[in-house]
C-alpha cells in the first residue's frame, strides 16, 4: 500500500516534469482560467464576492483537467503509457499517480486566481482553513474526474474536444457564472448532476459563508465521494481497456 | 521464485488470442529454456507481438495458459513483472526527461532501493555507450541511441528475462550491431532473451533456438542449424544469360524441378531440391534459344530463402 503510494508520487513527479510546460497544459490550464478571471475583474461592476469562488473553481478545474488530458492522451498516443502498465504496480497506483500530477496543476492554476480575488475583494474569505481544505478536496475531485474522462475517451486525439465540451457546459451550468437559483427549474437537475456544481458550492460556502442551494456538509461530502468514485472508476477503465 | 517447469523459464500452453472474428494467435505451445536466446520469427501480422503482449500482461489471453519463472502471467502478474524486462517495438521513454532521469524513474518504479538506483543507472548508461549523453533529453537522441536507452530502461531492476520486440527494426547497420553485441553480452551474464523479429538474418545470427510463427501458428522450431537441415535440402541455382535474360515466366516453363524462380538484378535465381535437372534444363534452354550462359552457380539456400520456403508452405 505504502509502496504503491510512493510509486504514484514518482508517476506524478515524472508527469509534472514531462507535461507542465507543454502548450496544452499552459494554455488551457494556466492562461485561460487566469484571463477569464481577469475579464470578470475588469468588466463593469468587477468581480463580486459571489463570483470569486466560481472563478477559483473554474481555474482548478481547467488546470487539473488540462494536465490529465495532456499526460494521459500524449502517453497513450506515443505508446509510453504502456510503460506504466509494465511496472509491478496496480491500476490504482497508475490512476492515483495521474490524478496527483493533475492535482498539482490544479492547485498551481488556482493560486493566481485566488490571489487576485484576495487582492481585489474587500472582504477576506469567511473560513480560511475550510477554504484551504475545500480547495484541496475539490482539486482532488476535479483531477480524478479529468483522469477518468481521459481514459474513457477511446480516441486520444478527441480528448481535448471532449474536454472542452464538458468544461464549457459545466462553466454555464455549474453555478459558476449563472446562480443555480436563477436557472430554469428543468435545468437544475442537470446542474446537480454535474460534479463542478458541488465543488463550486463547497468553495462558495468556505469563501463567502453562504451557499446557493447545497449546504456545505452536502457539497463537500459529495465532492469527496465523487473524487474517490472517479479514482476507482479510472482504475477500472484502465483494467478493462486491455485488448 | 517458485518452481519452474523443468528447464523452461517460460512455458506456453495452447495460447489463443481472438479479436472478434480474427484469430491472431492459434493454440500455440512452446517453452523457453533458462539462459537461452529464444527467437520468435515471423512476417508482419504473424502474431509475434500479440503473443508477447499476452505474456507480459498488456493483452488479455483468450484461451490457454502461460507461466513465466513458474508464475502464472495472469494471476501473478506483479510477480512476473518483477522478473521480466520488456522492450516494445517502439522506443517509448519520456521525451522531456534526460537519459539518466528516464533510467532513475524506471528503477524507482521497479522498486530498486534508492541507494542503488544511481549506481545501476550509471552502469547501464556505460554498458550501452550512453554515458556522455546522460544529460541529453530523450527526444534529442538519435534513433539508435533511443533504442539502446529503451533497452537499458528495461534492465534497471536486473530482470531474469528480457523480452525484445523487434529490437533493431529501422536501425542502421552500426546501431544494429551494437544492439546485437549487447544482447549477446546480456545473455552471457545470465539473462534469458525472448526476441521477436521479422529479420531472418537477426534470428539465425543471434538466437540459440527459433520458433517460426505464421498466421498465428508455430510452423517450425529448432536451432538455426536444425532448421537449416530440416528444410534446406534446398539449393539455389543462379544463372545469367547473354545477350539478355529471358523472362522468369518463360524460363519457369522450361525448367523442371524448380520450386521458385525469381529475377534478382542481372541474374535469375531458381530454388530447387534437385539442381541437376534444373541445370540441364537451363543448358538446353540456352541452346534452343541461341543464348549464352554467362554465369551459372549453385549454393545452399540462405536463411531468408529458408524462411520464405517455410512460411510459403503454409
Amino acid at each position: 500500500m505504502l509502496d504503491e503510494l510512493v510509486k504514484s508520487l514518482y508517476i506524478a513527479g515524472k508527469d509534472f516534469r514531462e507535461y507542465y510546460l507543454k502548450p496544452g497544459s499552459l494554455s488551457w490550464g494556466i492562461i485561460f482560467p487566469f484571463v477569464f478571471a481577469l475579464a470578470f475583474i475588469t468588466r463593469r461592476g468587477g468581480i463580486t464576492e459571489w463570483l470569486a469562488p466560481g472563478m477559483i473553481s473554474l481555474a482548478l478545474f481547467f488546470g487539473s483537467t488540462s494536465m490529465s488530458a495532456m499526460s494521459i492522451v500524449f502517453e497513450r498516443r506515443i505508446g509510453s503509457f504502456e510503460r506504466l502498465l509494465l511496472f509491478p504496480i496496480g491500476y490504482n497506483c497508475i490512476s492515483l499517480g495521474k490524478s496527483l500530477s493533475s492535482f498539482i496543476m490544479g492547485i498551481i492554476s488556482a493560486i493566481p486566481v485566488l490571489l487576485l480575488t484576495l487582492i481585489i475583494l474587500p472582504k477576506p474569505p469567511a473560513f480560511t482553513l475550510l477554504l484551504t481544505i475545500t480547495i484541496l478536496i475539490t482539486t482532488f475531485t476535479s483531477s480524478t474526474f479529468g483522469v477518468l474522462i481521459s481514459f474513457l475517451v477511446k480516441d486520444p486525439t478527441q480528448v481535448m474536444t471532449v474536454f472542452n465540451i464538458v468544461r464549457f457546459t459545466m462553466m454555464f451550468l455549474s453555478d459558476i457564472i449563472i446562480p443555480i437559483t436563477m436557472m430554469p427549474h428543468y435545468v437544475i437537475p442537470i446542474s446537480l448532476a454535474l460534479p463542478l456544481t458541488y465543488m463550486t458550492e463547497a468553495l462558495r460556502y468556505a469563501y463567502t459563508g453562504s451557499y446557493d442551494i447545497l449546504p456545505p456538509e452536502i457539497s463537500i461530502t459529495v465532492s469527496l465521494i465523487l473524487g474517490i468514485l472517479f479514482l476507482v472508476g479510472s482504475s477500472e477503465v484502465i483494467k478493462r481497456s486491455k485488448p | 521464485m517458485s518452481a519452474d517447469d523443468g528447464d523452461c523459464i517460460i512455458t506456453v500452453r495452447n495460447l489463443v488470442k481472438k479479436y472478434d472474428n480474427l484469430q491472431a494467435v492459434d493454440h500455440i505451445s512452446f517453452c523457453v529454456k533458462k539462459n537461452e536466446i529464444f527467437g520468435f520469427l515471423g512476417p508482419n501480422g504473424a502474431g509475434k507481438t500479440t503473443t508477447v503482449r499476452m505474456l507480459v500482461g498488456l493483452s488479455n489471453i483468450t484461451e490457454g495458459e502461460a507461466r513465466i519463472g513458474g508464475y502464472d502471467v495472469v494471476r501473478d502478474y506483479k510477480k512476473v513483472r518483477r522478473i521480466i524486462g520488456v522492450v516494445p517495438d517502439i522506443s517509448n521513454l519520456y521525451s522531456e526527461l534526460t537519459a539518466l532521469q528516464n533510467l532513475l524513474f524506471s528503477a524507482a518504479m521497479y522498486g530498486v532501493p534508492k541507494k542503488y538506483r544511481q549506481e545501476r543507472a550509471e552502469k547501464l548508461l556505460k554498458f550501452f555507450g550512453l554515458w556522455k549523453m546522460r544529460n541529453f533529453k530523450f527526444k534529442n537522441l538519435s534513433k539508435g541511441l533511443k533504442r539502446r536507452l529503451t533497452i537499458a530502461a528495461a534492465l534497471t531492476h536486473n530482470p531474469k528475462i528480457l523480452f525484445l520486440d523487434e529490437p533493431t527494426a529501422g536501425l542502421d547497420v552500426m546501431s544494429r550491431r551494437v544492439v546485437w553485441e549487447r544482447i549477446l553480452e546480456l545473455n552471457k551474464s545470465g539473462v534469458t532473451i525472448f526476441l521477436t523479429t521479422h529479420n531472418v538474418y537477426e534470428a539465425f545470427h543471434i538466437c540459440d533456438r527459433i520458433n517460426i510463427i505464421n498466421k498465428g501458428r508455430i510452423v517450425a522450431s529448432g536451432t538455426p542449424v536444425e532448421l537449416g537441415r530440416k528444410f534446406s535440402a534446398k539449393e539455389v541455382v543462379e544463372v545469367a544469360f547473354q545477350p539478355v535474360n529471358p523472362s522468369v515466366k518463360e524460363l519457369a516453363k522450361h525448367v523442371t524441378g524448380a520450386l521458385s524462380v525469381k529475377s534478382e538484378k542481372d541474374r535469375i535465381e531458381i530454388v530447387t531440391s534437385n539442381p541437376i535437372p534444373v541445370i540441364e534444363g537451363l543448358i538446353q534452354y540456352a541452346k534452343l534459344n541461341k543464348l549464352n550462359i554467362s554465369m551459372l552457380s549453385l549454393r545452399g539456400a540462405d536463411a531468408e530463402e529458408l524462411f520464405l520456403q517455410i512460411v510459403g508452405e503454409q
